[in-house]
């Protein structure tokens, strides 16, 4: 069928593989000499030593590559973990699921199924019409957008693994609990009518095997897609980071976003709804909010809250729903935040 | 004359998509009619549960990001 011959499959496997683990062993080798390199790096600026402005410099030249090689090695890698899911299996695997569990897998299924903001009112369509109670969908949709590698990576790369962790665990338990609300509240009756009419069997795909060089290949997809797009947010955010390390007093924010404010929590939500910025974006600013006497939970809710909700999605989602149901969406999933933010607030 | 849908509400991958079903079938020198439906109803008619999809003569071949090209050229031989 194919007017060109190609490789034995297995030689060209043999080939990716090859090239993959190199490429990942001279990761690793550049990651192991970036403290040396930023350091003669940072060095060379003509900047007053010791100084402000020379150490927002180091922590920026150090900051950038770091954060943008763990980025690309944990985008790869989920972009490979990505290629072994897809929106119809998922819908297959929830189709008909009873609530309590089916909201469970559905939101754990949101984080590892490829979701596109752009495709996520034909998502809903596909799963409400093949069977897919709507308090499952919920489930889904909350937690693929909020629960993604970007967020986990950079949350890892510039705050830690406990907070990056406490994130994941959260951000999966408030999709679990918003999707189970909504679909014990019975809101069938207020998608847009047609919506409710549509009955579509799932489509029959023929399924084409991947083979492990195919893979490897979505993973450099996913690198090219997302690393490609929000690079310039990631060093925008670290440069008002660094900026914020350099000249704010330590403890400035304290008064207005720390423990004791309680009404911190309510405003950081209140603010961040409208709000839209990708994880990459936000991730900084929150590291730096953190650095300067923020509370863990106030600053969290804030990231969730923008990160979940926003403007832009509702406009989307407006389609499909109507104003009542989307309201209660809303309502849940910041109410789901709010109490996340002032739990970790009272741990931590 | 192969009858090709492409179902998308306008996204990036969605043209991509369709740009490369011509590509394919120019290469291969298969006369198509490509048509694109970016009605949401229409979308979830065919089952599908992510975009873009690809519909070959009333079948539905491929759902959910783009497709290998190679896949493509089978799709349209066939």
């Amino acid at each position: 069928m194919s007017t060109t011959t190609p490789a034995p499959p297995a030689e060209r496997t043999s080939l990716w593989l090859a090239g993959t683990t190199g490429a990942v062993a001279l990761w690793f080798a550049l990651y192991s000499l970036l403290q040396p390199l930023s350091d003669r790096l940072a060095a060379l600026l003509p900047l007053a030593r010791p100084g402000r402005l020379a150490d927002a410099a180091a922590f920026f030249v150090y900051e950038t590559p770091k954060v943008l090689m763990l980025l690309t090695l944990v985008v790869f890698a989920m972009g490979i973990v990505r290629s072994f899911f897809s929106p119809e299996r998922t819908r297959v695997v929830l189709a008909g699921r009873r609530e309590g569990l089916g909201n469970i897998a559905a939101a754990a299924l949101g984080t590892v199924t490829p979701f596109c903001s752009c495709s996520a009112v034909p998502m809903f369509l596909g799963f409400v019409s093949a069977g897919v109670p709507l308090g499952v969908t919920f489930s889904f949709l909350i937690a693929a957008p909020m629960v993604n590698e970007v967020a986990l990576g950079l949350l890892f790369a510039l705050i830690g693994w406990r907070v990056a962790l406490a994130y994941f665990a959260f951000g999966l338990l408030i999709a679990i609990v918003s999707g189970w609300v909504i679909g014990r509240l019975h809101l069938e009756a207020w998608l847009e009518p047609w919506v409710r009419e549509l009955r579509s069997a799932a489509a029959q795909i023929p399924a084409s095997p991947l083979t492990p060089a195919d893979r490897i290949k979505a993973g450099l997809e996913a690198v090219q897609d997302i690393v490609g797009k929000v690079w310039l947010w990631v060093a925008a955010g670290i440069a008002v980071g660094a900026f914020i390390h350099g000249f704010v007093p330590a403890g400035v924010l304290a008064a207005i976003m720390g423990r004791g404010t309680w009404w911190s929590v309510p405003a950081a939500v209140l603010i961040g709804i409208p709000m839209y910025s990708n994880a990459a974006g936000i991730v900084p600013v929150v590291e730096a909010l953190l650095g300067k006497g923020a509370a863990l939970g106030t600053t969290l809710a804030f990231m969730m809250s923008v990160v979940a909700l926003s403007l832009p999605e509702t406009i989307i989602l407006r389609k499909v729903l109507t104003l009542r149901l989307i309201a209660v969406f809303i309502g849940v999933v910041g109410s789901g935040i709010l109490a996340v933010g002032f739990l970790f607030n009272l741990i931590f | 004359m192969k009858r090709v849908k492409l179902l998308g509400s306008g996204c990036k991958r969605c043209q991509t998509a369709a740009e490369m079903v011509e590509a394919e079938a120019g290469r291969l020198g298969i006369a198509i009619e490509l048509e694109k439906v970016t009605d949401l109803a229409a979308i979830a008619a065919y089952g599908i549960a992510a975009t873009p999809g690809i519909v070959i003569d009333g079948k539905v071949v491929h759902a959910g990001g783009l497709p290998r090209p190679e896949d493509v050229a089978r799709w349209l031989a066939n």
